[in-house]
């Protein structure tokens, strides 16, 4: 008999416990949280107002911040000004070691609603003097700050990961659940629908139905058809998660015995089932938002997305999409980088919550 | 014996280091063993007794290491290599397993390669050691299937094993053990997931085969029984040490250690040859009268598939059981056994006859048809109690919330009277109240069972069914549930009906035996009726096959039985 | 197992069907009509939108008569190799598609062969010498290939192509071969510029696979089956080989039936970014300009070939598991 702790140690405890012994998992859950509170707080976070263009600073490359000034901390970037090649007479950025942008910490900037709620101007980071421009990680077509858009397309991105998968998740637990509780024909009739949805090539099919919606929808409804579209291809793993683990449990003898204790069927779903299954959803759930991530950066790459001036990882990556744009300025390929980090991050999280859960599975 | 051994292990350590722990499975064992011999090692589970064979052909799973003492092997020359000097890779070492020494496992099941031919399986081991051509062996491979008394040799070679039998699998591993006519057969519990009359027959099959071919056996097992009937001399193993070794007669007789006489105890109490702990009653009035109880499986038809024919698990089964009674149900695996317990308590819907319940309060319900409303105050009458306590308790429940779900759910009491019911009800199984915190992860195999018959026992049945309740527990442990069982009875005026495959615990435990075979009650009658004097066929080929803990009456393994 | 395959070729059957009536009802779903979307664009011309023209012309299609209908017409069609007519490119869609088709399904299956070559041998070395700094390495590095979408590793490449080599990575054939006939040296042409769509498309498949064999393997090595043959007295190689890798195997062709249908998906973008002439761009064309015919023969065609590529997997499992064959 184990004394003390451990012994009255529930299952959740323990989870947690095995969980924590994953570092990569660990690293992944502190990376995914950073990414969310970014997202959420996007308005203060970001530096400028992501859709202020100006169309002198087209393609404007990164500029490094130098924390140190001599043997200060003084964080600052060098300014750069338009010099034109002298071979080719092409317009050229290059850095002006005179002048320097000198950065501070919540500091008064672009004016926002903070969730369209709260009126606000402190930014997170931004240079000293409301009316200079820094970009850490360059401008785009039209001189926007592509870090300010990054960071308000995380909003986007990362949120449809969150809805969609909500979604999958009750179409998933419901069908599945369904399907793994009762058996028999509900099952059969719910395998062949996952086997079929399974079997066809996801992104044709998102094709076809994302060309469906009108062009003249606004972008909260196409965002949310979209969220919609991708969960609809989404549930069929979740189903199956859960419909396995139905199916195990309903032979486990703990549910016999509970009903033989006289509970109800609800009891027997909510108090004893459900439970010891509450962690492979959450495995599961982790583990499927990054799919959601990827299927929406996919969809509004193409066009058939999110459009602007809505913006999302995908949608700037679309700036990026031919080869000169590329070449001229390839760090519009950066929201691709956040893109597979947040991915990255989600996977190890989903895995070390998985091995967590069910530890004798490997 | 005047011989040299022909394997000789002294001081034998096998170790696991687990993280910061190392767990000692093998610690300091030596014996010898003799061609023609026949050395038990008998002991519980995590007694190394299995390491330890292992061990000789170097196949310990990581991260178990042999860390000391010798594994000496005399070759036919003469000549001695020590195992425990060579790498577990050497191609010395290889040229050992199968060829010198070989070994047979104890799941028949998962030891065969699901997705090779049952030829192919045997003739490996003759090809891996170049004995003979590949056309050679294979008329070896049907050769060794005959000598093992498989039916249709030269069809059952191209078999897959999913296509055998438990007791065939172990066959063909035996033929597979035998195929390069190895001087020493290490048997890793090779019966244990068999049942007790495939037992007997492949004790009977290794005994001839030993004495054709003078080989020395080398038998791990867990069963005082089997010991008794076919070793020369025993080795008693706990927790990674020798404990005792004696020649068999002896050990029997008089043996030294506190263990093995505690486990000898155990053994002979469960064993067919003892007194009973219960004696036949005076019984009360039937109250669940049982009547011609069928299940029967349909037929799946199925589009362009071989159909499969109904399957008939339970056919016209008729008992009585009346108030204070034990009735055992006995049978093999595939009896229908457990079948009719679900049926009983209606986690299975019969699909004919009829079960009449006596209510306590009064009325007579026939459970066959009852629904689920109907059957919920029978369900408070009727409890069960399951084979696998790891399974049977909610892991995310503490033991205190698992023992008062059924009050609870049943409206019959909670928070302050709840608890102090649920303590009462622990220091009854014998568990202090203040484990009902605790969750269920925290307690071992013998532990959980407790607070499964607490649970049972929550609801002040009078019934209650307990299926294979203790076959998943050490022989110790076994005794003590079902002493504990015995106890509780008089006090709460409860009846069993207790289904397992062990016969000796049935004889232990209750008054009445049923016979079970082929779905069927093949014979019913008291306890001492059906084991003294078994009047049908099957009851007694099921009692001979019984391995009796006593080397004094070696039954078991006498030609012309069965 | 002749039994056997004719079982899964009728149980494919209803799946061919369910498919084919999902990708009408998608065509059908779009608001309006080629003929309504005709006219539109007429009207923007500036020209006059003679009512009775629209109606014949809605006759001439058959997009007057009711959806069965029209679904009837155009699964018969399909059955016989007509897929209809294309309204953009004013021309057959089987001319159209053919070639497209064939290079779709070149591209996929040489992938999906790259895939397995690639994750076979890296899973095994995993799971047998597992947690050594290799085994950390490729699970890294699979990671990372699960977590870039294959668009991204194509826009990376083709900006490394153009600032470091100064090569345009698109395309699947020179300038030289892009509309000449077949011929030897156009296959070889292909052959140079097929790989790097290969990678591609194939690195989150291998990725994915790459783990999957490592647990199923580590599954294997310690079961029992597994020491019964080491007591026999193999090599450890041997051992390896013919066991718990044969073994693993099993499930490992059976993912076929989702990595199939991933590389088609994934084609389709990949294809769009890279400028293939495979399936994907002219679908995404199709789809924007509501060329329905020819969307919707694509979505067949594609839908089609992962059922077929599934049926194709379950054939190949009965072969490699008896216990399949058996049921």
């Amino acid at each position: 008999m184990m004394a003390g702790g451990l012994a009255t140690a529930s299952q959740a405890k323990l989870t947690w416990l095995r969980f924590r012994r994953h570092r990569m998992a660990m690293v992944g859950l502190g990376i995914v949280l950073l990414m969310y509170l970014v997202a959420l707080f996007a308005e203060p976070v970001a530096p400028f107002n992501p859709d202020k263009s100006n169309a002198r600073l087209v393609f404007h490359p990164p500029q490094m911040v130098q924390f140190f000034d001599g043997w200060a901390f003084s964080p600052h970037v060098l300014a750069y000004r338009l010099a034109r090649d002298p071979v080719t007479l092409q317009p050229r950025y290059v850095a002006d070691g005179s002048r320097k942008v000198r950065l501070r910490f919540f500091v008064a900037g672009d004016p926002y609603k903070l969730w369209g709620l709260f009126d606000g101007t402190i930014h997170l980071i931004g240079p000293e003097n409301a009316g200079d421009t820094v970009f850490i990680l360059g401008a785009d077509r039209q001189g926007r700050d592509v870090l300010s858009r990054m960071i308000h397309g995380a909003r986007a991105s990362l949120s449809i990961g969150l809805v969609g998968v909500s979604i999958s998740l009750v179409l998933g637990i419901t069908l599945g659940g369904l399907s793994g509780f009762f058996g028999g024909r509900v099952d059969w009739g719910v395998q062949r629908v996952i086997e079929f949805i399974i079997s066809l090539p996801t992104i044709p099919i998102w094709l076809a139905l994302a060309a469906i919606l009108p062009k003249e929808w606004s972008p909260m409804a196409i965002y949310f058809t979209i969220t919609l579209i991708i969960s609809l291809v989404g549930w069929t793993e979740l189903a199956r998660v859960v419909r396995g683990r139905f199916l195990a449990l309903r032979g486990d003898s703990f549910v016999t015995a509970a009903w033989l204790d006289g509970c109800s069927q609800g009891r027997i779903i909510f108090r004893h089932m459900l439970p010891s299954l509450t962690s492979h959803i959450i495995a599961a759930v982790t583990l499927a938002i990054p799919n959601m991530i990827l299927a929406e950066t996919a969809l509004s790459f193409l066009g058939l997305g999110l459009k602007p001036p809505a913006i999302s990882w995908g949608a700037l990556l679309r700036e990026a999409q031919n080869v000169q744009s590329i070449a001229a300025a390839p760090w519009l390929l950066l929201p691709g980088a956040a893109v597979a980090l947040t991915v990255l991050a989600l996977n190890f999280l989903g895995d070390g919550l998985r091995d967590a859960a069910d530890p004798y599975a490997h | 014996m005047p011989t040299n051994p022909i394997l000789e292990v002294r001081g034998l350590r096998t170790y696991f280091p687990l993280g910061r722990r190392v767990l000692k499975a093998v610690d300091d064992v030596s014996f010898r063993l003799h061609a023609g011999e026949t050395l038990c090692i008998v002991g519980e589970s995590g007694s190394g007794k299995s390491i330890t064979a292992r061990s000789i052909l170097q196949i310990v799973g990581p991260p178990g290491r042999i860390m000391g003492g010798e594994i000496l092997y005399r070759r036919a020359d003469g000549s001695v290599v020590d195992i425990a000097g060579l790498g577990a890779k050497a191609a010395a070492m290889r040229a050992l397993r199968g060829r010198e020494i070989a070994m047979i496992f104890q799941e028949p099941m998962t030891s065969l390669s699901p997705i090779h031919r049952i030829g192919w399986q045997i003739m490996e081991g003759l090809l891996a050691h170049k004995m003979m051509g590949r056309a050679e062996a294979r008329a070896r491979a049907v050769e060794l299937l005959r000598q093992v008394e498989i039916p249709q040799p030269e069809q059952a070679v191209d078999r897959f094993p999913f296509e055998f039998s438990g007791g065939m699998r172990q066959r063909a591993m035996i033929a597979m053990a035998l195929a390069c006519n190895p001087r020493v057969l290490i048997a890793d519990e090779p019966t244990t997931a068999l049942d007790v009359t495939t037992q007997a027959e492949i004790l009977r099959l290794i005994r001839r085969l030993q004495q054709a071919h003078g080989l020395a056996v080398l038998f791990i097992t867990h069963d005082m029984g089997v010991v008794a009937q076919i070793a020369d001399n025993v080795l008693v193993m706990r927790q990674g040490e020798v404990v005792e070794r004696a020649p068999t007669a002896e050990l029997f007789a008089s043996p030294h250690h506190p263990y093995t006489i505690r486990l000898l105890q155990a053994a002979t109490a469960l064993g067919m040859a003892a007194p009973p702990a219960r004696r036949a009653a005076a019984l009360g009035a039937p109250f669940l009268r049982v009547r011609d109880l069928s299940l029967t499986y349909p037929a799946q038809a199925r589009l362009f598939g071989r159909a499969q024919p109904p399957t008939q698990a339970v056919k016209r089964v008729s008992f009585d059981l009346h108030e204070g009674e034990n009735l055992g149900i006995v049978g093999e695996s595939g009896s229908g056994k457990t079948t009719l317990g679900s049926c009983l308590i209606r986690v299975l819907q019969p699909s004919a006859g009829r079960i009449e319940y006596d209510l306590r309060a009064g009325g007579t319900r026939d459970l066959a048809g009852l629904d689920r409303v109907g059957l919920k105050p029978v369900h408070r009458e009727i409890r069960m109690v399951f084979q696998d306590p790891f399974a049977s308790l909610n892991p995310r429940m503490t033991v205190g919330q698992c023992i008062g779900e059924p009050l609870l759910v049943n409206g019959l009491m909670q928070g302050a009277a709840l608890a102090q019911r649920v303590e009462k009800l622990l220091g009854m199984v014998g568990l202090g109240g203040d484990v009902a915190v605790r969750y269920p992860h925290a307690f071992s195999g013998g532990q959980r069972q407790r607070i499964v018959i607490a649970r049972a026992l929550a609801l002040d049945p009078r019934l209650i069914i307990a299926d294979e309740a203790t076959s998943a527990l050490d022989v110790t442990l076994r005794r003590q549930i079902l002493d504990l069982l015995l106890e509780l009875q008089p006090e709460l005026g409860l009846s069993f009906i207790f289904i397992s495959h062990d016969l000796g615990v049935i004889r232990y435990f209750c008054d009445r035996i049923a016979v079970m075979h082929r779905g069927e009650i093949v014979e019913i009658g008291t306890a001492d009726a059906i084991c003294a004097w078994p009047q049908m066929p099957y009851t007694q080929r099921l009692l001979a096959a019984v391995p009796e803990a006593d080397p004094a009456r070696r039954g078991l393994l006498a030609e012309g039985m069965g | 197992m002749g039994r056997f395959i004719v079982r899964r070729l009728a149980g494919m059957v209803p799946f061919i069907i369910l498919v084919s009536i999902t990708v009408f009802m998608l065509i059908k779903l779009t608001p309006g009509d080629f003929v309504s979307n005709y006219a539109a664009a007429l009207a923007a011309a500036g020209e006059t939108v003679d009512d009775a023209m629209l109606a014949s012309m809605r006759s001439r299609y058959g997009l007057d008569q009711p959806w069965l209908v029209q679904y009837w017409d155009w699964i018969s069609g399909v059955a016989v190799g007509d897929f209809g007519y294309s309204f953009q490119w004013q021309q057959p869609v089987s001319g159209l598609i053919g070639e497209r088709m064939g290079l779709t399904l070149i591209l996929s299956v040489s992938t999906l062969l790259f895939t397995w070559s690639v994750a076979l041998p890296i899973g095994v070395y995993s799971a047998v010498r597992r947690y050594s700094i290799g085994d950390y390495l490729f699970t890294f590095i699979g990671f990372v290939g699960l977590a870039v979408p294959g668009f991204l590793l194509a826009l990376v490449l083709m900006y490394v192509g153009v600032s470091v080599f100064h090569a345009d990575v698109g395309g699947l054939f020179s300038s030289a071969y892009a509309d000449a006939p077949w011929s030897w040296a156009r296959c070889v042409d292909l052959a140079q510029h097929l790989w790097i769509p290969i990678i591609i498309l194939g690195t989150s498949g291998a990725a994915s696979l790459i783990r999957i064999m490592r647990a199923n393997l580590l599954d294997q090595l310690h079961q029992p089956y597994v020491d019964t043959a080491r007591a026999k007295g193999l090599s450890e190689f041997t051992l390896l080989v013919r066991y718990p890798i044969r073994v693993a195997l099993n499930p490992f062709v059976s993912t076929l039936g989702w990595v199939l249908p991933n590389l088609v998906s994934g084609a389709v973008i990949i294809s769009v970014v890279l400028n293939l002439p495979t399936a994907g761009p002219l679908l995404l064309q199709a789809l924007l300009g509501q060329d329905q015919y020819l969307a919707g023969a694509f979505l067949l065609l594609l839908c089609s070939l992962t059922v077929i590529g599934t049926l194709l997997s379950d054939i190949l499992l009965a072969l490699l598991d008896p216990r399949i064959r058996f049921q």
